[in-house]
């Protein structure tokens, strides 16, 4: 359960992005989280809402898109979404792989309300 | 229902959350570096044996290396105390309640590291999950499993196998009293992880030991000369 660090994290980067946007409220925030990221996108939610209360943020949603892990392979060039945890190529089956997306923990973008 | 004179705005941030740990990280990497210390990041469950493993890695090293260890914990001052007890300088962060260290943490001690020094051994707090999503600028992380867990742990806990560059197998000596099939807990874990190195550990028999202090004392080599 290190979401709340991370809500932290969060918060310091969305307060200040907020304050110089000049914004009155943050109305919405979209998250991308890689599959690989180690973070449980629920127990993201809980922290948010527990974090949000008392800040510009307290009306804002949270959306949270899960980014699937996607890999390339070194030897053959294969490049698909894994859907298990085997680091191995099914074309060649090559271990030589390269992750493209998966383990991304990004505040993509804000909604904000300016007057 | 807009009120009067305010306005909505989509503002793309693109931010990493994670990106003020990464930074302070990589400040602490290039410090290490440039005082040429090779540091190792160990992970794993509360009560896998990371502090023992490090009193018999405290044993084999300090007769020809300069190493010190930080010790990381919620509570308590009892891990880096058995440390001292080996001769080896050692800090304790005591976290008051986080499950992880992180490298903010970590870049306060390092200006009261010894001028000389090999390795530097980082112990997180026992926990096989949030460690892993943070750097602490170390050269290399070192994944415990201990055979009473279970050989079904890597699946389970993807992400400090697949972060890793070593797999200790630690209380190798109970696995003929446990259901636990060596071959398919290094199998999953290479799945997990081809470029994992593993090692089948025992600190009581000292099965194993002589193995990875080879191994770091090679990495240290190769880091140098790199």
């Amino acid at each position: 359960m290190h979401e709340l660090s991370i809500v932290s994290s969060l918060f310091e980067i969305l307060l200040e992005r907020a304050r110089v946007e000049g914004a009155l409220r943050i109305t919405g925030v979209h998250l991308k989280v890689g599959k690989l990221s180690g973070v449980v996108p629920e127990a993201l939610e809980t922290a948010f809402e527990a974090y949000k209360q008392d800040t510009i943020a307290e009306q804002a949603r949270l959306e949270v898109e899960v980014l699937p892990l996607k890999v390339k392979c070194q030897e053959c060039g294969w490049e698909e979404v894994l859907d298990s945890y085997i680091f191995v190529c099914p074309a060649c089956r090559s271990t030589n792989l390269k992750i493209l997306q998966g383990t991304e923990l990004v505040l993509e973008r804000i909604e904000l309300e300016i007057e | 229902m807009s009120e009067k004179g305010i306005k909505s705005k989509d503002v793309i941030v693109a931010a990493d959350i994670l990106g003020s740990n990464k930074k302070i990280a990589a400040e602490i990497r290039s410090k290490l570096s440039a005082g040429r210390i090779l540091s190792i990041n160990f992970m794993s469950s509360p009560g896998a044996g990371k502090t023992m493993l490090l009193e018999k890695i405290a044993e084999r090293l300090k007769p020809r290396f300069r190493m010190a260890v930080i010790e990381g914990d919620i509570e308590t001052e009892r891990d880096a105390e058995r440390i001292r007890a080996k001769g080896v300088p050692a800090w304790q962060i005591t976290t008051g309640g986080a499950c992880h260290l992180e490298a903010k943490m970590v870049a306060k001690i390092l200006p009261e590291l010894p001028d000389q020094l090999d390795f530097l051994f980082i112990e997180n707090v026992g926990n096989l999950v949030c460690p892993a999503s943070y750097e602490l600028g170390e050269s290399l992380r070192g994944v415990l499993l201990s055979t009473p867990e279970g050989d079904d742990k890597p699946k389970k806990y993807p992400k400090a196998f697949t972060t890793s560059d070593c797999l200790i197998l630690s209380k190798a000596d109970l696995i003929p009293y446990l259901p636990f099939d060596l071959d398919r807990a290094k199998k999953e874990a290479l799945e997990l992880n081809p470029r994992l190195k593993i090692f089948v550990t025992s600190a009581v028999t000292g099965q194993g030991l002589d193995d990875l202090i080879r191994y770091f004392v090679e990495s240290l080599r190769d880091f140098r000369h790199a």
